[in-house]
């Protein structure tokens, strides 16, 4: 097919096309902004133009002069959302409801002017920011892979192309030995985005060695760790990077086949992945003839079913095959004996969207970016306590402090109000990884800096919190998850992990002795050596980093029975300010033992062994004199 | 609710992934969709025709948390678990749902089989926090008052159509 | 492949092919602790206890390292104590505390292990909440309280017997072996093997005890108990009480019956050699006629379920001959009271077997006349040592006594049963000498042993051309039926046994911990036939008396009666809702949709008679729903359209018949 249609002429093709564009208007339609209604948005961009008797396209498929409509992927600033941009100028515009259409088509469409009130505003400056660039969230990150995410229109393969999309994997496909693949891939020093951070070329190499008629080309898009959304932004924002990078992995190891594994949770990531392997099959990029050189090249979506431990390898290619997702012991490998028992390699999201950029810039000019460990970029999902949530992506090395100020615009308090000294921890990578602390501001994030502060890059969640965090309720929050979601194979994760959470339980519930601490321990370092797989390994470790950091909370629990953040319920005391109370009466009225006594107008007095410890008095005063 | 010994459409589902038994799950999702449950019947029917033990399906099919093998609720409110939103408070909202609608963890589903609540470790809207999905749709940066209310739409809205 | 050497402990071992460090470790007499390795079996890699330390990989499973030129181990360290120990710990906090009154008694792993490793204490609370006990099995007691989750017997029931009986359900915490849906055991497609009870370490999965009731006719002195015991309990009882695999306990087995207060004890190899002449007559007549060839042997009730449910075609294959446990019980309680004047209601048939199929055999409705089962109780070997342990005898004292007459002589052929091969030696012995009609010195046919699960071999005798298979282990059975079915060979008789290496392997033995106690067994059979006078079963004296006293004839009209028996297609799933309620007036079709049925194209019938009914606008009077198994396999498909069930139904058929049963209702309603 692609005799007659080349990638050049659907690439200029697609520049007539957008040479006639007067302007474009892009509206966020990720999932955070589809949530808050930008489907509704973009349409009523398209009835507005209609109304001014303009021509609003939707679609880029014939030379034609108009407006442009299009969804995108995921800006990243979900908080924000639904986000509208503005281009050639470049403004954006936040939280746009469907009734603001009206005025932004008037004044920034057809006119040239900003509607201020939906711009971003600053809000420590207080100053307005007309663009993207100008918005401090932005500015400050260096957005490589997340690049495209923001303009192309996902569901567009021609635009992709015209960006330069697939030129990559096409040169490799006609011009390249599998060998010299692999070692432009080695060369760059991409690390696998995934979790460990095994080198990507060691890993291709390996499979390429293999000889084997059948090889696969796995994508592991089951991002499953609570707290991170990355791949899920890069599969719906630019759905042909990830396509692109399997084509070129699969040329890397000789495979003709490949598997895009994503999570059940994602319906949209689902559904751009299929539309964008069903449309490169259509152009002939992907099928019987890999850009017509004669051979073959398949991809399958998979949609997963809701088991997080299928983001480990051999647990996701059981699943793959239709098994239960419980891991395998290693050796053999997957690029040994993988899929089907062939040889095969598994990449994440993330990692195999860089790769068309390595090959675009070069090894030396991707080597340029990061540091020499860890060259390259990372995105991080930022959430938790902090100004600005969202996506964001930053240089290899980047600090704890850069990220955490600069960026997401400082730590907030419980109600969203910004309080500069309130940083305590940020737990990074989920699940599996650890936390940092105070010490670590200045702290380079990549591979190896995190592994030597106990902590790891993991999948790259970024939860910041604030000192009203209980840090021992935290790692339980995280045991239960991975007690939940263990497999249930081997012994130390499926007992270990249930234990682990039964003790923490005992420390939060205020049962625990000082041998329930030591206990703890013992069972979390035997559980990260004695588990089968990297779930299990990993599962302790935010016990193990809040134990190292945070011990003398864990003490406050274990032998004054007091929660230091007051978070635990059962180990909280209530008291009435009798300075602040009026005796209103209203804790009276609202406390279900009767455990609060007190005349009107006058102190009120909390009786603590009646109190259970509920909550609802402290709920009820409007005078902030009960304290926990 | 379809006859659960008609399996036309189970048997299309199987044609569709040439019976092979590798695209079990893929399978699953598909019958799942046909009786929003994955009935026992469907299930050694499956079994048969894939040539694979009954207990294999079942296996599959209890180890991955969207299956579900008991018939849920016409609305599915699932309540994001993620970390983000367990900051924000998430167990609040789950609390004042399961207040509202009389459930629980052994009891998930009303009795009128309109609501099943549930909790999910994560939904990737971590920007949204906390969030809450009705049948696939997203809603985020939720109180427990605010979801009630859709909740309460939801139920006056079915009032009144069978009114 | 060339030997290679890494050191083990400061010690240097020499490896070749082992397939993995964890046999190179135990070669070195390092009895690295296990509960999931088996080497029959896939490296499954979940219990830990075989982590070891590697220089340069740190601590690793050794059931899944690879031996490698120069690598350094070492077995214990201060980490890999603790790790253990910890395993051990952990599974004990979940695992329901019973020890001194369970059955699995001292053969169990994790209590072994527990002492072994100085498991003095288990620091966390029971984490388990009790779930009932399966009792639903006449072969096995199922008790997931005291499940280790190691999966040996999943894999087993897959891998080995390709049966799929059990598997893992849920996950995480929440994970159970179970069959399908829940279900009892007694419910699903189990063969009874008890192959899974074999390999578990730990209580979870027994044989089924029936000693109490064994006790209770012995105590009850108006009924006169019978004993017979099968060839292989005798290589294999003695091990409970430290003697080696193989030894040959027979004599102080029959001692210790009699102490016990059994009345009689005959040995199951009397009906063996019975067996030999009834199945050798019957292959040779099927030969002549070149009619259901191959013949399938069917003493193993296992392999005859098997069949029943997932070959019903073949079920014609099957030597109709009862199995030796069954024509022991339907001899005695048919000739004792003309022998020996004991009526039948008064006997107790307990027969001793290696094996928990023989449980399930018994009940089988056509071992019945009339509600008297042929045998009344059947005891495992493992049971039978519970019963000597209680008894306080002490077994390896015992004078040595011999069987009863007229049941208790055998000859060789009749002992070899127990080693797989060994039914195709003795149909052999006796084939052999009736179509050349001479009288051979040679009674050993090498070619029927082996160690391999699946054996095939030919030979000529005189004129005749035999194709033999033996297959041992279900999988090996499934892989001899699709030779047959792709016409890739052809065979004359296939010997099966469910159990990998024959009965001397049954479910129901006891469990040893001797790396080669299979081969020990099986040497200790094929000794036993080198040692006794008689090896050929048509030379059993007593075997020629029965037939002249009693039984005619072989093949005579009551050895049919009570020799012979009949199969039938079996469903392998039952307890499924009741079907629904079809709506008034309307006509009910039901399609099987049971596994022959579907490879008989239901699925294309049902999509015809919906296509059928839709052409007739007659999908309102109708209600069709698919079904589960009318036990009709071999005449699949079926269809039961009203009261008229249509076996080998086509699309014609069914059209016709729908046609007819819709006219017919019309005309009701118009009367």
């Amino acid at each position: 097919m692609l005799e007659t249609m080349t990638l050049e002429t659907l690439k200029s093709d697609h520049d007539r096309c957008a040479e006639l564009v007067h302007k474009r208007i892009i509206v966020c339609a990720g999932t955070g902004c589809t949530a808050n209604g930008s489907m509704a948005v973009h349409d009523e961009f398209v009835r507005q133009l209609e109304a001014h008797g303009q021509k609003a396209l939707v679609v880029l498929d014939k030379p034609e002069p108009g407006y442009q409509v299009s969804g995108s992927g995921c800006q990243g600033f979900c908080q924000m959302g639904p986000l509208v941009s503005i281009l050639p100028e470049g403004l954006m515009y936040c939280k746009v409801r469907q009734q603001d259409v009206a005025e932004i088509v008037r004044e920034s469409v057809l006119g040239e002017n900003c509607v201020e009130r939906l711009a971003y505003k600053c809000p420590d400056s207080g100053c307005t920011c007309k663009h993207m660039d100008d918005i401090p969230f932005y500015h400050r990150q260096s957005r490589f892979v997340l690049r495209m995410c923001g303009f192309l229109d996902p569901e567009d393969l021609a635009e992709y192309i015209a960006q330069g999309g697939y030129f990559a994997a096409r040169k490799a496909a006609t011009e390249s030995t599998p060998e010299q693949i692999c070692a432009t891939v080695l060369e760059s020093g991409l690390r696998g985005r995934g979790g460990g951070g095994f080198p990507a070329g060691r890993k291709w190499e390996m499979a390429r060695i293999q000889d084997s008629p059948k090889k696969y080309i796995v994508c592991n898009g089951d991002e499953g760790d609570p707290g991170a959304f990355m791949d899920r932004s890069v599969m719906e924002g630019n759905p042909h990077s990830v396509l692109e990078g399997m084509i070129l992995a699969a040329l890397g190891i000789g495979a003709d086949e490949g598997y895009i594994y994503v999570r059940a949770e994602y319906p949209l990531a689902v559904a751009r992945m299929k539309r964008a392997v069903r449309d490169a099959t259509e152009a002939g990029i992907l099928g019987e003839s890999l850009f017509g050189t004669g051979r073959r090249m398949t991809m399958t979506v998979i949609e997963g079913a809701g088991a997080f431990v299928c983001g480990e390898e051999t647990a996701l290619l059981s699943s793959i095959e239709g098994n239960r997702g419980m891991p395998t012991p290693k050796p053999p490998f997957p690029a040994q004996k993988g899929l089907f028992d062939c040889p095969t390699i598994i990449n994440n999201v993330e990692t195999l969207a860089t790769v068309p950029l390595i090959f675009r810039l070069g090894a030396e000019g991707f080597r340029a970016i990061g540091i020499p460990s860890s060259p390259g970029t990372k995105t991080f999902a930022l959430t938790g306590h902090v100004a600005n949530t969202g996506l964001i992506e930053v240089p290899m090395g980047t600090t704890l402090r850069h990220i955490i100020e600069d960026i997401a615009g400082g730590v907030t308090d419980d109600h969203g109000a910004l309080c500069g000294t309130d940083f305590k921890a940020v737990q990074i990578g989920g699940p599996s990884g650890g936390c940092l602390v105070q010490e670590h501001l200045e702290l380079p994030l990549d591979f190896d800096s995190l592994k030597k502060a106990g902590a790891m890059v993991g999948s790259g969640g970024l939860v910041v919190m604030n000192r009203s965090t209980c840090m021992v309720e935290i790692a339980r929050f995280f045991m239960q998850f991975t007690q939940n979601e263990s497999c249930g194979k081997c012994v130390p994760c499926r007992e270990g992990t249930r234990q682990m959470l039964a003790l923490l339980n005992d420390i939060v519930e205020g049962r625990a002795t000082l041998e329930t601490l030591s206990l703890l321990e013992e069972v979390a370092e035997m559980v990260q050596i004695g588990s089968l797989c990297a779930l299990g390994k990993t599962a302790p470790n935010p016990v193990l980093s809040t134990l190292r950091y945070f011990r003398e909370e864990y003490l406050a629990h274990v032998v004054d029975k007091r929660c230091p953040a007051g978070k635990c319920a059962a180990l909280r005391t209530f008291s009435i300010d009798e300075e602040k109370c009026i005796g209103c009466g209203l804790c009276r009225r609202k406390c279900p033992v009767g455990a609060i006594e007190g005349s009107p107008k006058k102190p009120h007095r909390i009786d603590g062994e009646k109190c259970i410890r509920c909550g609802a008095c402290l709920d009820s005063c409007k005078f902030a004199a009960i304290s926990a | 609710m379809e006859n659960l010994r008609n399996f036309e459409q189970v048997c299309a589902i199987l044609k569709e992934h040439d019976h092979n038994p590798n695209r079990l799950i893929a399978i699953l999702q598909a019958v799942q969709e046909v009786y929003r449950y994955l009935p026992e019947e469907a299930m050694t029917f499956i079994a048969t025709s894939l040539g694979i033990p009954p207990a294999k399906v079942f296996g599959v099919a209890s180890f991955y948390a969207h299956f579900t093998l008991e018939p849920k609720g016409r609305y599915v409110l699932k309540i994001c678990d993620g970390t983000a939103c367990h900051v924000k408070k998430s167990t609040e909202i789950e609390e004042a749902l399961r207040k509202h609608l009389g459930l629980s963890s052994q009891n998930p589903t009303t009795p009128d089989m309109l609501f099943t609540l549930e909790t999910v470790s994560c939904l990737g809207t971590c920007g949204l926090a906390p969030a809450l999905v009705i049948n696939d749709e997203v809603h985020g940066l939720l109180s427990p008052q605010s979801a009630l209310a859709l909740v309460q739409e939801i139920q006056d809205r079915e009032a009144a159509v069978h009114a | 492949m060339k030997r290679q050497t890494l050191k083990i402990d400061n010690t240097p071992v020499s490896f070749g092919e082992e397939r993995n460090l964890l046999e190179v470790i135990r070669k070195a007499h390092i009895e690295l602790p296990t509960f999931c390795y088996h080497s029959e079996m896939s490296i499954y890699g979940a219990c830990r206890l075989c982590m070891v330390e590697v220089e340069g990989m740190g601590m690793v499973p050794a059931c899944s390292t690879l031996p490698a030129e120069g690598m350094v181990v070492r077995t214990t360290s201060e980490q890999i104590r603790k790790l253990r120990k910890m395993v051990i710990e952990l599974l004990l906090a979940s695992h329901v505390g019973d020890c001194p009154s369970c059955s699995k008694g001292p053969s169990c792993q994790l209590q072994k292990l527990g002492q072994r490793l100085g498991v003095d204490k288990v620091r966390f609370p029971q984490s388990r909440t009790p779930v009932r006990i399966d009792l639903s099995s006449p072969s096995l007691l199922r008790d997931p309280n005291k499940c280790v989750l190691c999966g040996d017997c999943v894999r087993m029931c897959n891998e080995i017997q390709t049966v799929g009986a059990i598997d893992f359900a849920y996950r995480g915490s929440k994970s159970t072996v179970m069959p399908c849906f829940g279900k009892d055991l007694g419910e699903v497609e189990c063969v009874n093997c008890g192959q899974c009870a074999r390999v578990c370490p730990t209580g979870a999965l027994v044989p089924r005890p029936n000693i109490d009731e064994v006790w209770k006719a012995l105590h009850d002195s108006s009924r006169t108990v019978v004993a017979q015991v099968a060839p292989a309990v005798r290589v294999a009882l003695g091990e409970a009480f430290g003697l080696e695999p193989g030894t040959i306990t027979t004599g102080r087995i029959v001692a210790a019956l009699r102490r016990m207060g059994f009345d009689r004890v005959y040995d199951t190899s009397f009906t063996a050699d019975l067996t030999i002449l009834e199945e050798a007559e019957e292959f040779l007549a099927r030969k002549k006629e070149g009619q259901n060839l191959p013949q399938f042997t069917s003493c193993c009730p296992a392999w005859v379920k098997f069949t029943e449910q997932y070959y019903p075609e073949y079920l014609g294959h099957l030597s109709t001959c009862s199995s030796p446990q069954q024509m022991m019980g339907a001899l005695c309680k048919a000739s004792l009271k003309k022998l020996q004047n004991i009526p039948a209601e008064k006997i107790v048939m307990v027969s001793i077997m290696p094996c928990t199929a023989k449980k399930y055999e018994a009940r089988r409705p056509e071992h019945s006349r009339g509600d008297e089962p042929d045998v009344d109780l059947v005891l495992t070997t493992q049971e039978l040592i519970l019963m000597i342990k209680e008894s306080g005898l002490v077994f390896n004292q015992l004078e040595q006594e011999s069987f009863d007459m007229p049941f208790g002589f055998t000859t060789g052929g009749g002992v070899i049963f127990g080693n797989s091969g060994g039914v195709t030696e003795a149909v052999l012995r006796y084939a052999a000498e009736k179509i050349t009609g001479r009288k051979d010195s040679n009674y050993i046919f090498k070619a029927a042993r082996g160690q391999e699960g699946l054996r095939e071999f030919s030979l000529t005798v005189e004129e005749t051309q035999l194709s033999v298979a033996v297959a041992s282990g279900l999988g090996n059975a499934r892989e001899v039926i699709r030779r047959i079915q792709s016409g890739e060979k052809h065979y004359d008789l296939v010997e099966v046994m469910a159990c990998p290496g024959g009965c001397m392997n049954g479910g129901g033995q006891p469990i040893s911990s001797d790396a080669d106690y299979k081969a020990k067994r099986t040497c200790g059979l094929y000794d036993n036939d080198k040692m006794l006078q008689l090896h050929k079963p048509q030379e059993n004296p007593y075997i020629a008396e029965a037939y002249e006293k009693f039984l005619q004839k072989p093949g005579s009209h009551l050895a049919h009666e009570l020799l012979h028996t009949t199969y039938s297609p079996k469903r392998r799933t039952s307890g499924f809702a009741p079907e629904p309620e079809q709506e008034e007036g309307q006509l009910e079709i039901s399609i099987c949709f049971g596994t022959s049925c579907f490879l008989r194209g239901a699925q294309q019938l049902y999509s015809g008679i919906n296509a059928f009914l839709a052409e007739q606008g007659a999908k309102a009077q109708v209600s069709i729903n698919a079904t589960f198994c009318y036990e009709r396999c071999d005449r699949g498909p079926v269809v039961k359209i009203g009261e008229e069930v249509l076996e080998h139904c086509t699309l014609d058929q069914a059209r016709a018949a729908i046609l007819q049963h819709l006219a017919g209702r019309k005309a009701e309603v118009q009367i």
